[in-house]
């Protein structure tokens, strides 16, 4: 009964949700009041949230999202997608998001599909390409141990980095960042982006992996944190991420044995592309989100990615199924004359920063970027702190100068967002919606609430 | 149409605030295009695309600053440069606000954990109070659950776990609870005294507080259980929490238990629990015309020792006039019209609760059945003034009883909308008035409004009942 008396024994102090008016009567007494901005939470979720808090999810997502943060991610080698992913070995070809079929596909996620099949020598032109492109077998990156930002077409022949859990045993791939304009990712696959895709073949590839294996494995956790102190968000900003890279590597690279025009090529080529360590970053995500996978009746959300027709979302409780709603147009700044009419809805799965602590939850950390949130520091740090109430836990390694140091808000549970309506704020890229255009924005989406509300649902019915 | 392509060597501007100051050049009136850029390659290329020459610009590096803009004319033009220059320099849109604004919470463990809060109000709709209530369970907080419409399963797992953490709920639905001298809910303004109430019904506990003020004893603590909690399934697990902790108190001298008769098997528990209690216990159990609240509070001043008082009644200049017809009765309190009616009935016979009935009729106008999709009546008494407005006109009404709750989280004036339908009021006017000579908006302007418009008055909401059976049964001899 001892517990009664911090009751009895103090003022209280009183947290509201609901009627105004309480509120009010307990002010005008003089008593510190903190209300909560209570919004009833969508009626399809009432029962689902009423058996979940039952249940009591916390145990299982503090499991999770201890998985998560357990992953040590080193880069550890570039090696040809083939030979790492058994299902382009068969010939199948990867894309961002969830599952689609080549009649779903927006505009540019077929446009990196008819490139990645000029590259491959699968077309003999984009007509033909267009034409035999349904014939193609397609998986999502994220059922392969592997993440592609925008179209994140991955095909068999293509140089990945390797991503190794230096803590345990697990492996993520991505392919390496091709710079913006026109490039694959966005759509593109003319001539000149298939030459370079070659060229990454030929050149990048090898002079980087030998100058990884001379010099060993890179702790892309450590660099990603030191980049958060320089103002990356790790998602639209991976300028300082990159820098640091290009530092931890350069030496390597001197010492390298190819042609030293082939090595100047290669560090111009990092050197011209500020998110070059973008899907490093994602890479490292996708580790840890896949170690965090499979604990049940963890409402902790394990996947975010779109494939430019759908936004999806798993769940660490539901196994491999997707919770999907039709992806949202991302509102933000277009370069030159290009427009919002001009934009793809949401494409990528480099929604996979957010998922584990960067990118829009990391906005505080990046004021260089701050024009995608409304254009100021206020505006970026209230982003972040939103999104304290939709997490599990704050990173320990991901810290953001501007709070004190405080760890970016980390794991989403799928129920906070369904009770609270404050969806997880994605910063991102903006893709032509024609294919071969290319990029032509960055800014600010919300992930869809239905995506939210139907996983909880599916978590709750298998707890039923 | 004149384009005009500039560059400015080693201005290096972040690719994002040139975004917006491209922005903000191409929203100028009279211009076509713009694009203010760094000179990458991309953005080159862009120059190219968009159709501008880029002669002017042959030179130009990654670190230079590239000024595109194409206009109807030169003061167009040049109105654009200058925005151009203006978004350079500025800052990058408005500033207003600053970093301490933090976003609101929008969950009550939340709210508690950004005020060190030791107790969670909730009062959101009843579907949504079990999620909230468990939540803040679970974060170490005390509840109050305002909310009605909860269902007992929940009740029982949210004072489960509530034990289990040794935290209190009070309810669900409970509109009432005091702690330490502070009202919340529907609460009387209180003198912090030596009472300590344990009470499952809202209005039962407010009109023991005013009867206890009117006789100058103040309450320290008022924890509601909620209107189920001595029923078989719930066990009466706050009201045995409740019990223990205000005897645990050393600044409790007497405690007293207010409720319907509960379940044989939970009262024969709340029976232990009393014998068991250092502290003197009164036990009111509502529902026989012998046991009110009146008497309750008289039997507290005789543990206290404090001398009973004549609790204020405020009677009109013309006395009232007893006239033929039934008894119609307006409630707000749940228990005050309980109360009212069993003392009613016991002189007069069957009282309904239905408003349509053609007899005598009680009608609780705070019940689930009037307050889906509107505020209480305490807050809002449209429904009640609307019916009150009949009543009076209406020949058959031998007399008219209606009860005003004053106090925290009560309408601020309820008498500015209720002396007007009595001053024109055919039958006689009986009101039972719950209020403290604290109450918010002042007791005695209250009683003095409705004595003025005729009306007789009574604190004790158990006088005011007898005084209305009293009239109907005058005018029937």
């Amino acid at each position: 009964m001892t517990g009664l008396m911090t009751l009895l024994d103090t003022e209280p102090v009183v947290a509201t949700a609901g009627v105004e008016l309480l509120a009010e009567a307990l002010e005008a007494q003089g008593v510190h009041v903190q209300r909560a901005d209570w919004r009833p939470p969508p009626a399809a979720t009432v029962e689902a949230l009423n058996t979940l808090v039952t249940n009591d999810v916390s145990g299982a997502n503090r499991q999770a999202v201890e998985r998560m943060l357990s992953v040590r991610p080193h880069l550890v080698d570039i090696v040809t997608a083939r030979d790492v992913i058994p299902a382009l070995a068969e010939g199948t070809f990867l894309h961002a998001g969830p599952p689609i079929e080549w009649d779903d596909c927006s505009g540019p996620l077929r446009g990196a599909l008819i490139g990645a099949m000029l590259y491959e020598g699968r077309a003999d032109d984009a007509e033909q390409a267009a034409t035999e492109g349904r014939l193609l077998s397609l998986s999502p990156c994220h059922h392969q141990g592997a993440v592609g930002p925008m179209a994140g077409v991955v095909s068999p022949s293509m140089p990945v980095a390797v991503i190794e859990d230096a803590a345990g045993s697990g492996l993520a791939y991505a392919t390496l960042n091709e710079g913006l304009g026109k490039v694959l990712r966005y759509g593109a696959f003319d001539d000149e982006v298939v030459d370079r895709l070659r060229w990454m073949d030929r050149v990048l590839a090898p002079t980087l992996q030998a100058a990884i294996r001379r010099r060993g494995a890179i702790d892309l956790q450590v660099l990603i944190a030191q980049a958060l102190q320089m103002g990356d968000d790790g998602h639209n900003r991976n300028r300082a991420a990159t820098s640091l890279f290009l530092r931890q590597i350069g030496a390597a690279l001197l010492e390298g044995r190819t042609g030293i025009e082939d090595r100047a090529a290669v560090f111009r080529f990092i050197d011209g592309n500020d998110h070059f360590m973008l899907n490093l970053v994602m890479a490292a995500g996708k580790l840890a989100v896949d170690a965090a996978a499979g604990i049940p009746g963890s409402s902790l959300v394990t996947t975010m990615a779109r494939n430019g027709t759908e936004f999806g979302i798993r769940l660490s409780g539901t196994g491999d199924a997707w919770f999907t709603a039709p992806a949202p147009i991302v509102d933000g700044l277009f370069l030159g004359a290009y427009t919002a009419a001009d934009a793809n809805p949401d494409i990528g799965d480099s929604a996979i920063t957010e998922t584990v602590g960067l990118g829009g939850f990391a906005m505080a950390a990046s004021p260089a970027i701050v024009g995608f949130v409304g254009g100021t520091a206020a505006g970026a740090v209230r982003r972040t702190l939103e999104m304290y109430e939709i997490t599990v836990t704050e990173h320990p390694f991901y810290r953001v100068p501007i709070l004190e140091g405080r760890g970016t808000p980390t794991g989403i549970d799928a129920t906070l967002v369904a009770r609270t309506g404050v969806v997880p704020q994605i910063n991102t890229g903006i893709a032509g919606r024609e294919p071969g255009v290319g990029m032509v924005g960055a800014g600010l989406v919300q992930a869809p609430l239905r995506c939210f509300v139907d996983a909880v649902n599916a978590l709750a019915d298998g707890e039923r | 149409m004149i384009d005009r392509v500039e560059l400015l060597h080693g201005r290096y501007f972040d690719s994002v605030r040139l975004m917006q100051v491209t922005r903000d050049v191409t929203a100028v009136a009279g211009v076509d295009a713009s694009l203010v850029a760094m000179a990458t390659d991309l953005n080159l290329r862009l120059l190219d695309e968009m159709g501008f020459d880029r002669s002017a610009v042959t030179a130009a590096g990654p670190d230079d600053l590239i000024i595109a803009i194409r206009a109807t004319g030169a003061s167009e033009a040049d109105a654009a440069r200058a925005a151009a220059e203006r978004g350079l320099v500025g800052p990058s849109a408005s500033t207003a606000g600053g970093l301490s604004a933090p976003p609101p919470p929008h969950t009550v463990v939340a709210a508690g954990q950004a005020s060190a809060a030791n107790l969670a109000l909730i009062s959101v709709p009843g579907a949504n109070a079990y999620v909230e209530a468990m939540e803040a369970l679970r974060a170490g907080l005390h509840v109050m659950v305002f909310s009605d419409n909860v269902g007992i399963e929940h009740e029982v797992q949210l004072k489960r776990e509530a034990a289990a953490r040794g935290l209190l709920v009070m309810g669900p639905d409970c509109g009432t609870a005091i702690v330490n001298g502070v009202g919340l809910g529907f609460a009387n303004a209180v003198d912090l005294g030596p009472v300590g109430i344990c009470g499952a019904s809202g209005t039962g506990i407010q009109q023991l507080c005013c009867l206890l003020d009117a006789a100058g004893v103040g309450v320290r603590h008022a924890l509601g259980t909620g209107s189920r909690d001595l029923s078989a399934e719930v066990g009466g697990s706050s009201t045995l929490r409740a019990l223990a902790a205000l005897d645990a108190d050393p600044a409790v001298e007497v405690i007293v238990v207010v409720s319907k008769p509960p379940d044989p098997d939970v009262g024969l528990q709340v029976e232990r629990a009393v014998a068991a209690c250092k502290t003197p216990v009164v036990v009111a159990l509502l529902g026989e015309a012998d046991v009110t609240l009146e008497t309750a509070a008289t039997e507290v001043l005789t543990v206290l020792g404090v001398p009973a008082v004549e609790t204020p009644v405020w009677s009109p200049d013309a006395p009232l006039t007893p006239r033929d017809g039934a008894l119609r009765g307006f409630f707000s309190g749940g228990t005050l019209r309980d109360e009212a009616r069993v003392i009613a009935s016991a002189g007069l016979g069957p009282v309904a609760v239905d408003p349509t009935a053609e007899g005598h009729r009680m009608v609780d106008y705070g019940a689930d059945e009037f307050t889906m999709g509107r505020a209480h009546p305490m807050i809002d008494q449209s429904l009640r003034l609307d019916a009150l407005s009949s009543a009076v006109t209406d020949s058959a009404t031998g007399a008219v009883l209606l009860d005003v709750v004053l106090g925290y989280g009560a309408h601020p004036d309820p008498v500015a909308e209720l002396a007007p339908v009595v001053m024109g009021a055919s039958p006689p006017v009986v009101v039972s008035l719950c209020g403290t000579r604290r109450d918010p908006q002042g007791r005695e302007r209250q009683a003095e409004a409705l004595r003025a418009a005729g009306a007789e008055v009574y604190l004790s909401n158990a006088a005011a009942a007898h005084r209305a059976a009293a009239l109907i049964r005058e005018a029937a001899q």
